[in-house]
């Protein structure tokens, strides 16, 4: 393998290629990886602005409102003068601005059943920080039929969860639907706009993201396939608990029921 | 140690830690297995934390010599 690296970035990736896990090996295919990452918000940020500084080349975000002082408690990427700013294009400046052997690429769209394929195609890894369960089922089913490693977490109050679907080895890796085979009936789960959230605990969060996509690029350590990280920021406490494959799993059993994408409707689309 | 046939060198005068590992190791990992590489170094403190960090990354360490006043080498044998 051969790898050419300026001056400016071997010392921006010293830390890295000083571990013998990573090297000046491993820094290459992280400025060769691509990653998608769903939604710019209290997930996104951290894992984003870790991804970046990271050096992982192609950093593709999903994102179609734009910044509001609502956000601000959490949304690391934001700041106070780009309110009214589309989230990806601040999301950019943010990440140009730290590290610029990175290639942005901004989706400046809401995710349906139409582009989610052609959105997620190109990518290596695909990191789910979406704040509702149409789009988190979309995104599963479509990484599902591409063979698309996903890192899904979510965040409410003081509660975070987190895991890992490889559906490059699907034999192997559950998928989001034997954990939750249909999107609960509307209601029953509140978001975090209705629910609030303490913001440091997306920073949590999506940095354990951010970590799961490194490994994943680096193939190091062991992903969190097969296990649901849940964290308690009122007690600080991880807790890690077994995720089986479902049998009767309407999307990745032998005799699926979902063949095809699904769009669910939005049960509500309140803002404050 | 006359007879030892170095297949690549590396001039890092001028350099101080880490660099001085982290510039040494990025040419060992594009090396193969069983070449040598001969490392120039004039940071002092380089002269020993470049051969332990090589030796904790399984390379073999041939020979630490000074070579002038305030100029050291490093030969290395890349193992992996």
């Amino acid at each position: 393998m051969s790898f050419q690296f300026t001056e400016e970035q071997i010392k921006r990736y010293s830390r890295h290629i000083i571990l013998p896990e990573v090297g000046g090996k491993g820094q290459k295919k992280l400025l060769d990886s691509k990653v998608l990452v769903i939604g710019a918000g209290g997930l996104g940020s951290p894992s984003l602005y870790y991804l970046a500084a990271a050096g992982v080349g192609t950093l593709g975000i999903v994102d179609f409102d734009v910044v509001d002082f609502s956000n601000l408690q959490r949304q690391i990427l934001h700041s106070t003068d780009r309110v009214g700013m589309p989230k990806v294009e601040s999301a950019k400046k943010t990440i140009q601005a730290l590290n610029p052997d990175v290639n942005v690429i901004a989706h400046n769209e809401k995710i349906h059943k139409n582009n989610v394929m052609d959105i997620i195609k190109d990518y290596d890894i695909v990191l789910d920080g979406s704040d509702n369960f149409p789009t988190r089922f979309l995104i599963n089913d479509a990484c599902f039929f591409l063979g698309k490693p996903l890192v899904s977490a979510a965040i409410l109050r003081f509660e975070g969860q987190l895991t890992t679907f490889d559906y490059r080895d699907k034999n192997n890796s559950p998928c989001y639907r034997c954990l939750f085979p249909e999107p609960p009936p509307p209601g029953l789960v509140p978001s975090c706009q209705e629910a609030g959230l303490l913001g440091v605990v997306g920073g949590i969060m999506g940095t354990l993201q951010a970590n799961e996509a490194l490994k994943l690029i680096l193939d190091i350590g062991e992903p969190l396939v097969g296990k649901l990280l849940v964290f308690d920021a009122l007690h600080t406490e991880f807790n890690v608990v077994k995720l089986r494959k479902d049998k009767g799993c309407p999307l990745c059993s032998e005799n699926p029921k979902i063949k095809e994408l699904v769009e669910y409707e939005q049960a509500c689309d309140v803002r404050f | 140690m006359e007879n030892i046939q170095i297949d690549k060198e590396l001039d890092l005068k001028g350099e101080v830690c880490p660099f001085t590992f982290v510039k040494s190791k990025l040419i060992l990992e594009q090396m193969n297995p069983g070449e040598i590489l001969r490392v120039i170094l004039d940071y002092e403190p380089s002269v020993e934390n470049v051969p332990k960090s090589m030796k904790e990354e399984g390379q073999d360490i041939l020979e630490v010599k000074q070579i002038d006043k305030g100029l050291w080498e490093v030969i290395v044998r890349k193992v992996r």
